[in-house]
């Protein structure tokens, strides 16, 4: 027994050493950077260096935990799926984290998809030519809870569409693509006319014709595919990692596609980025190393692209090549 | 006359009173089969799932080690041969896979292997350098794309634009078929390698390793305190309002929830005490503070079991409380109290909610070799893979929700053979 609890203690004591010096990195945010971060993070363990540990903490609490302060327990960069916002960028000041540099790394698109052996038909039997082409203002229109006319089907949002039930799944609050597809389809499609008095235009209906999901694609995919004509909220890179389940429509008559999220041709498109502490440049090792692999020809014209993370246009990315090269602040 | 009467009542009486046990017994019997029920329906649905990421493809590769290629000769040293251009090789043999290859048909072949096939054909050079200047056929791993088309888990009769794998490649794939350069063995990598962002080389050595590394914390730190709690409280304490209080806030603080601890950690042990992120030091001591209550109240039981005849027997010959309390309840308590202590663990290892408050969810493609390093734990790499797009990661989930089951089974078997074997019966 004596033993046992000499045993213990010292065991204990060994570990609860204190560790000094990190030497590995320490990225936090986006779910959505998370993917690529992680396949950049695997490259640089497969070339020998430590590999840096990636948490997905989402957007908001990435910038919380970033701009907490400099020193080894706060992490180096933040993952962001939209830009810093002006009181993230405030709350970093604050926190004593004065210097960030901004790396663009690529776009994402959001699809607003069905499933893919559905075929959307009129009551009379007819397919739709051509597949299932939304606008911004009829999405609007049918996930609006303060839009005065409630449509139950989308033909009463629009003559040209089939008589089928309107029934979207929509991605928790906390996501960083709700965010997003809020500013780029809730608040763009807006239309003021139907907007009832005092109305918010990013409030989801609450009639059962509009339901939030959790973070986890399979739930979207399972929840299209048993109700059918059913809409789902995806990122770009899990629709092209699923094609034979899940179709997007297009939008304002355009199809989702690499090059139209590149070229912002197709309407719900938005960058991605990342945020390097610079105190932390030169302290924590590898850190240069993580940055200029990830934007290197090698990762985005190759397993980056692969995965699915939009390449930036070539002007976007010198622009983001030359602030790495000089560390310059973004603000 | 009035004696039959009589009689019939009572008979009627108890056939009533029988036919209610019956139908009592039925009841639990029903209740019974449908638990059981809905268990087999659990773990069908997750073996059948799961079972295919037991087993991986390889693909028969003709590799040609010529030394011209590899910039490399048969006197190398070791440290030469580490470096040999081993990538040039691997573009080779893809290049030869199949006769006549053009250009973007060698990018489509390419595809049909797995990013880790540079270092398997290394790592077969290295484990045999005589094979320099020669052909080899070397087994070597497959994309997840083919694995998952040949494990029937991703369709093949849809099409072109909605398959991963294009028209060119399946006919690639059905040709290897034929040609029986394909073939399924079982999956090491699974239990030998880290997570990963490709399916086909992700493991669970990582997070097993760190959930053995978290158990170990928590086992650490709740064991001695405890066992020291429950011992004060059961034995030395004074019976009075304040260790009454004491003690119906130990059954309350059973019953917090989880998250409500993963909170505790992240504002004590990482913002006041600046303890590492991500690691098991600090998620089995937010663990341990969960589990605590669970098995202070496991201690308390079994020392209660302890017949008062040998404390009292102890302290008739003299020894001291101390002396009687440890040389004799505690040892005959210690069965009870391991096993109240491994169900803790079990309750433990399957805990996600605080490990994501402490920042353990996060991706980490090395193995944990310490309790400082991060590192993930099982239920956390199975919430990761789940919220995977890639459908290689949909098998691994189920398979990983598997090991741990395997897992929690063998540590509630551990504490059934504890009691069986250790405790006395009085």
């Amino acid at each position: 027994m004596k033993n046992i609890i000499k045993l213990i203690a010292v065991l204990a004591l060994f570990g609860t050493t204190s560790v000094s010096a990190r030497d590995y990195i320490s990225i936090v945010g986006s779910s959505t950077v998370y993917p690529f971060a992680t396949l950049v993070a695997e490259k640089m363990a497969s070339q020998g260096m430590k590999a840096p540990v990636i948490e997905s903490t989402g957007s908001g609490g990435g910038h919380k935990l970033f701009c907490a302060g400099v020193g080894i327990e706060h992490p180096d960069i933040t993952n962001s799926s939209r830009a810093q916002k002006d009181k993230e960028f405030k709350l970093c000041q604050d926190g004593g984290v004065t210097d960030i540099i901004e790396v663009r790394v690529g776009n994402d698109g959001i699809a607003f998809a069905y499933a893919a052996d559905y075929e959307w038909k009129y009551t009379n039997g007819a397919t739709m030519k051509g597949g299932i082409d939304l606008t911004k203002e009829e999405i609007w229109q049918a996930m609006a809870r303060d839009n005065e006319n409630a449509p139950t089907t989308w033909y009463e949002i629009d003559k040209r569409l089939p008589k089928v039930e309107i029934s979207i799944m929509a991605p928790p609050p906390t996501s960083g693509t709700r965010d997003a597809f809020d500013s780029l389809v809730m608040k763009k499609g807006c239309v003021k006319d139907m907007l009832v008095a005092d109305g918010d235009c990013k409030a989801y209906r609450e009639d059962g014709h509009v339901i939030e999901g959790g973070e986890n694609d399979e739930l979207y995919v399972e929840h299209i595919t048993k109700e059918q004509g059913a809409f789902g909220i995806f990122g770009y890179s899990f629709v092209s990692n699923n094609s034979d389940k899940v179709k997007a429509s297009m939008i304002n008559g355009v199809e989702i596609s690499m090059e139209g999220i590149q070229d912002y041709s197709y309407p719900i498109a938005r960058p991605l980025f990342f945020y390097i502490k610079k105190a932390h440049i030169g302290v924590i090792p590898g850190l240069m190393d993580y940055v200029n692999e990830f934007v290197s020809e090698e990762a985005t014209e190759g397993y980056l692209l692969d995965a699915g993370l939009v390449q930036l246009s070539p002007a976007d990315r010198a622009a983001v090549l030359d602030a790495i090269s000089n560390q310059t602040n973004y603000k | 006359m009035n004696n039959s009467i009589a009689k019939e009542k009572i008979v009627s009486l108890r056939k009533k009173r029988s036919l209610e046990d019956m139908r009592f017994k039925y009841y639990g019997f029903t209740a019974m089969c449908l638990s059981l029920a809905v268990l087999v329906f659990l773990l069908y649905t997750i073996f059948s799932k799961g079972y295919t990421a037991f087993q991986k493809t390889i693909v028969l590769l003709e590799v040609d080690y010529n030394q011209e290629v590899l910039k490399l000769t048969p006197d190398s040293s070791d440290e030469d041969m580490e470096k040999g251009k081993f990538f040039r090789v691997k573009k080779q043999a893809i290049e030869n896979f199949f006769p006549d290859l053009s250009k973007s048909d060698i990018k489509l072949v390419k595809k049909l292997f797995s990013i880790n096939v540079d270092k398997e054909i290394k790592d077969y050079f290295l484990d045999n350098p005589e094979v320099i200047n020669t052909k080899q056929q070397i087994w070597v791993t497959a994309h997840s794309d083919v694995d998952q088309l040949l494990k029937g888990n991703s369709r093949r009769d849809v099409p072109e634009d909605r398959r991963k794998l294009n028209d060119i490649q399946l006919s690639y794939v059905d040709q290897l078929v034929e040609e029986n350069r394909v073939k399924q063995v079982f999956n090491n990598f699974f239990f030998t390698k880290a997570d990963s962002r490709h399916p086909e080389i992700a493991g669970v050595a990582g997070s097993f390793m760190g959930s053995l590394f978290t158990l170990f914390t928590v086992f650490i730190l709740s064991f001695p305190i405890a066992i020291g709690a429950s011992v004060y409280l059961e034995e030395f304490a004074p019976k009075n309002r304040i260790t009454e209080l004491i003690e119906v806030n130990i059954s309350n603080l059973a019953a917090v929830p989880s998250i409500v601890f993963g909170l505790l950690g992240l504002g004590v042990l990482l913002n006041v005490f600046g303890l590492p992120r991500s690691t098991p030091l600090v998620g089995g001591s937010v663990l341990a503070l969960m589990t605590l209550p669970t098995i202070i109240i496991a201690c308390r039981a079994s020392l209660k079991a302890v017949p008062p005849s040998i404390k009292e027997g102890a302290l008739a010959v003299g020894a001291t409380k101390t002396q009687a309390v440890f040389h004799h309840v505690v040892p005959l308590a210690l069965p009870g109290t391991l096993t109240g202590t491994i169900i803790g663990l079990a309750q433990a290892l399957g805990e996600t909610a605080p490990l994501i408050m402490i920042g353990m969810i996060a991706f980490i493609p090395n193995i944990p070799t310490g309790l400082t390093e991060p590192s993930a734990a099982l239920p956390v790499q199975i919430y990761l893979w789940v919220e995977s797009a890639e459908r290689g990661f949909q098998e691994k989930s189920a398979a990983a929700i598997m090991v741990i089951l395997i897992f929690l089974f063998m540590m509630n078997a551990i504490a059934v053979f504890l009691r069986n074997r250790f405790e006395r019966k009085w």
